[in-house]
C-alpha cells in the first residue's frame, strides 16, 4: 500500500445563499486558490474526482458543468461521485493505490438554496415503503435523538453544549455562515421543528465549495514540506432497512475503529461530520473522544454546505494538524438517514 | 381507483420537486443583452476562444472568461438533424430541423431551430441568421430568436471552424 | 460580484413519474395492503421484518415467507412536528414513528395523529388507520392513531 497525504485544501465562504454564483463561479474560486497556494496547475494533477448532487440544485448533469471550471485541455483523468466529497477522496485514494495516479484533486459543491433541501433528502430513501411518506431530513434524525434520549446515552444538556460551542468555535473558521453567540435561554426557548430537534439543533441551509489535493508518497514532497499523512481509511454502510437499524449504536462506525486499530491512537483534534447537535455527543462517546478538542471549526452546525461538510471535516483536521503542535487527528464524513453511512481518516503528521 | 385494476407488479413513484433557479453571474451578463436583442459571447484570456452562451469560464482552460465580445447573429450551420416528433407545448409541426448553430467569431455552437427552408436544401456549412421575434416580446431567453433562416452567402467549411492546438 | 438586485430568478418544478416493479415478494405486500392486511416476512431464525423485507440484512437470507402482522403496535421512536410542511402528506399536527407492529420484530416508518405530543411516548400503542380506498402503496395505511 503507497503511503498518501494530504497536501493541500481550500474552502469557499459558506453562503445562505450563493445566488449570483452557478456551480462553475463556486468551484472556479477554491480550485485557483489551492493552486496558487501550491504553485501548481491542472498539468500536475494525475486525476480529478468530484463530489455533487444535481438534486440539491434541480439542474441535472450539473456536475458536468462543474467541470468547466477546471482545465479540461489536454483530456483529463475524472471521476464523479453523487455523494459527499469525501467519498471522491476515497475515490482517489483507491486511484493511487491502484497504481493509476499519484496526485489527485478533489472537489465538491452544494448549492442547498434553490430547492427545498428536506423534500429533497427524502428522496434518497427506499422508494416503496419511505419515500412516498416523504419524510424531511430533520424528522428523521428526530427519530435517532429521541432513542438516545429515552436511553441516556445522550442529555439534552449535551446538545445544548454542542449548540453552544459550535458557535463559539466558529470565529476559528473565516469562511462560517453563522459566528453569532448563542445563550441557553435562547436554546431552551426555540421552536420545535421536529421534536426533540429545535432549530438551532439543526444545521444550516448553505451553499458552497471546497478542494483538496492528495499526493503518494512519491510526490507529495513536491507539493509541500508538510504532508499530512493519511495513516488509515474506512467507510462502511448500515441497512436502507430504517426499521431493522438499531438507532442507539453504530455497527459501522465499530467496525471501521477496529480496522484503523483506533483504541491504541491518542488522538489530539478530531472534526466529525455531525449535521445535528445530539450525534456530536454520540459520537463523541461511541470513538472515545471525550477528552479531544473536537469540531474546533465550529462543524456543520456554523455552516453545512451538503457534499462538503464531510470533504471539510478532513480539511479541517489537515488544517488543525499542520498549523498546531498535533499529532493525530481524525474526521469523520456521513452520508444517509441517522448516520447510515461513515467514513473515518485517520491523519498524522510525522516529523 | 379499485384494488383490481391497479396492476400489482408495478409500483408508481411520482416526484414533485420546486426549485427557485437562479442564473449565475455570467449568464445573467448574457441574458440581459438578449433582453435588448444582442448576443455577447465571453472570451478566455488565455486561449482567446470565445464561448456563446458563456458560463464563466473556459472549459479548456479553467480561468474566468471576463472579456465580453459583441457578437453577429449570423452563422453557419455546424449539425443539424430532422425531428419528427413534436415539442411538448410548442406548436411547430413536424418534421421540423434543430441545428448546432455557429455564431461567427465563436468557438462553441448552440442548439437551435432552422425554418423557411426546405428540409432537403439544409446542409453543413449552410449561411443562417437569426430571426428575432417582434421586440415587444423579447424577454430574458434565448426564445427572443425564433429560429434561424438561410441567407444568401456562400457556405463556410466547416473544417476551417476547428479549434486550433494550444 | 454580488448584484443581487440583478440577479434572474425562475421558479421551477421538477416533476416525473417512475413506474417501478414490485417483485414477487413486495407485490404480495402490497396485495395484502389492498386487502388492508400488513404483511412481513420471517426468516429461517424466526425474526420477522415488517413491513415485508425481501432479505435480512445482516444474514443476506432471501425471505419469502409470508406472515401478517397487525394492525397494531408500539412506538420505537417518533417525532411530532407542530407545523407540517408543504410536502407533507399530513396537514395537522402529527409524528413521523417507528412503529414495530405486533408479531414483527423490525419496525416500520409510518405516521401518528390524532392525539397531542404529550400523549406519545416510547412504548405507546398504535393501530393502523386505513384510507378509504386502497391502492396498493404504503400510504393505503392513512395514518396510525394511539389505541385508547
Amino acid at each position: 500500500m503507497k503511503k498518501v497525504a494530504v497536501v493541500g485544501y481550500a474552502q469557499h465562504p459558506i453562503l445562505q445563499n450563493a445566488g449570483a454564483l452557478n456551480e462553475v463561479e463556486l468551484i472556479m474560486p477554491v480550485v485557483h486558490q489551492l493552486f496558487a497556494d501550491l504553485g501548481i496547475c491542472q498539468d500536475d494533477i494525475d486525476f480529478t474526482c468530484s463530489g455533487s448532487c444535481d438534486y440539491l440544485q434541480g439542474a441535472a448533469f450539473a456536475f458536468v458543468e462543474g467541470l468547466s471550471a477546471i482545465q479540461t485541455n489536454p483530456p483529463i483523468k475524472e471521476s464523479h461521485v453523487e455523494m459527499d466529497a469525501a467519498w471522491a477522496m476515497y475515490e482517489s485514494m483507491l486511484k493511487i493505490q491502484m497504481g493509476d495516479a499519484d496526485t489527485a484533486l478533489i472537489y465538491g459543491f452544494g448549492k442547498s438554496s434553490p430547492g427545498d433541501l428536506d423534500s429533497i433528502i427524502s428522496l434518497q430513501m427506499d422508494p416503496y415503503y419511505i419515500s412516498p411518506l416523504w419524510p424531511d431530513r430533520i424528522s428523521l434524525a428526530a427519530l435517532q435523538a429521541r432513542v438516545l434520549l429515552d436511553q441516556n446515552i445522550i442529555t439534552r444538556e449535551q446538545m445544548l453544549a454542542a449548540v453552544i460551542e459550535a458557535r463559539v468555535n466558529s470565529k476559528n473558521n473565516k469562511n462560517a455562515l453563522i459566528t453569532d453567540l448563542i445563550d441557553e435561554s435562547e436554546y431552551l426557548d426555540n421552536i420545535m421543528i421536529s421534536s426533540p430537534l429545535n432549530k438551532l439543533d439543526c444545521p444550516p441551509i448553505s451553499d458552497g465549495s471546497s478542494a483538496m489535493i492528495i499526493a503518494s508518497e512519491d510526490k507529495a514532497y513536491e507539493f509541500t514540506d508538510h504532508p499530512i499523512w493519511i495513516e488509515g481509511i474506512d467507510h462502511r454502510i448500515e441497512s436502507s432497512n430504517l426499521g431493522s437499524r438499531n438507532l442507539s449504536r453504530s455497527n459501522t462506525l465499530q467496525v471501521s475503529m477496529g480496522q484503523l486499530d483506533l483504541n491504541n491512537i491518542k488522538f489530539d483534534v478530531a472534526e466529525l461530520h455531525t449535521q445535528f447537535s445530539h450525534e456530536l455527543p454520540f459520537l463523541k462517546s461511541l470513538l472515545n473522544l471525550a477528552d479531544v478538542p473536537t469540531n474546533l471549526s465550529g462543524g456543520p452546525l456554523v455552516g453545512n454546505v451538503m457534499m462538503c461538510a464531510g470533504l471539510d471535516a478532513i480539511g479541517k483536521t489537515f488544517e488543525s494538524l499542520k498549523e498546531n503542535q498535533f499529532k493525530h487527528g481524525l474526521a469523520h464524513a456521513t452520508s444517509g438517514p441517522c448516520l447510515q453511512h461513515n467514513m473515518l481518516v485517520h491523519l498524522e503528521k510525522q516529523k | 381507483m379499485s384494488a383490481e385494476d391497479t396492476p400489482k407488479d408495478y409500483s408508481e413513484s411520482p416526484i414533485s420537486l420546486e426549485y427557485q433557479y437562479t442564473a449565475g453571474s455570467a449568464t445573467t451578463r448574457f441574458l440581459n443583452q438578449v433582453r435588448e436583442g444582442k448576443l455577447v459571447g465571453q472570451s478566455c484570456p488565455k486561449c482567446k476562444a470565445v464561448y456563446v452562451p458563456p458560463r464563466g469560464s473556459c472549459p479548456r482552460c479553467g480561468v474566468a472568461t471576463d472579456i465580453e465580445v459583441p457578437l453577429t447573429d449570423k452563422g453557419c450551420i455546424e449539425s443539424f438533424t430532422v425531428v419528427h416528433i413534436p415539442i411538448p407545448g410548442n406548436p411547430i409541426v413536424p418534421p421540423y430541423v434543430c441545428a448546432m448553430i455557429r455564431l461567427d467569431g465563436t468557438n462553441i455552437s448552440f442548439l437551435h431551430l432552422i425554418q423557411e427552408v426546405d428540409i432537403e436544401e439544409i446542409r453543413i456549412g449552410m449561411r443562417i441568421q437569426a430571426v428575432w421575434k417582434p421586440k415587444e416580446e423579447w424577454a430574458h431567453s434565448l426564445e427572443n430568436i425564433k429560429w434561424f433562416a438561410p441567407i444568401d452567402e456562400p457556405d463556410i467549411d466547416v473544417r476551417t471552424l476547428r479549434f486550433q492546438e494550444l | 460580484m454580488n448584484d443581487q438586485k440583478d440577479l434572474l430568478r425562475a421558479p421551477f418544478e421538477l416533476a416525473y413519474t417512475y413506474k417501478r416493479s414490485n417483485g414477487p415478494v413486495m407485490s404480495k405486500f402490497f396485495d395484502g395492503l389492498g386487502e388492508q392486511k400488513i404483511l412481513g416476512t420471517k426468516s429461517r431464525t424466526g425474526k420477522v421484518f415488517a413491513p415485508a423485507a425481501e432479505f435480512d440484512p445482516d444474514t443476506h437470507e432471501s425471505l419469502s415467507d409470508m406472515i401478517e402482522v397487525g394492525p397494531g403496535g408500539t412506538i420505537e421512536s417518533f417525532s411530532w412536528i407542530d407545523n407540517p410542511k408543504h410536502h407533507h402528506l399530513l396537514k395537522k399536527p402529527f409524528a413521523f414513528a417507528l412503529i414495530k407492529l405486533d408479531g414483527a420484530d423490525t419496525s416500520m416508518l409510518h405516521m401518528v395523529t390524532n392525539c397531542n405530543e404529550s400523549d406519545l411516548s416510547i412504548g405507546s400503542r398504535v393501530t393502523a388507520s386505513w384510507s378509504k380506498t386502497q391502492e396498493k402503496r404504503i400510504t393505503d395505511i392513512q395514518f396510525f392513531n394511539l389505541e385508547t
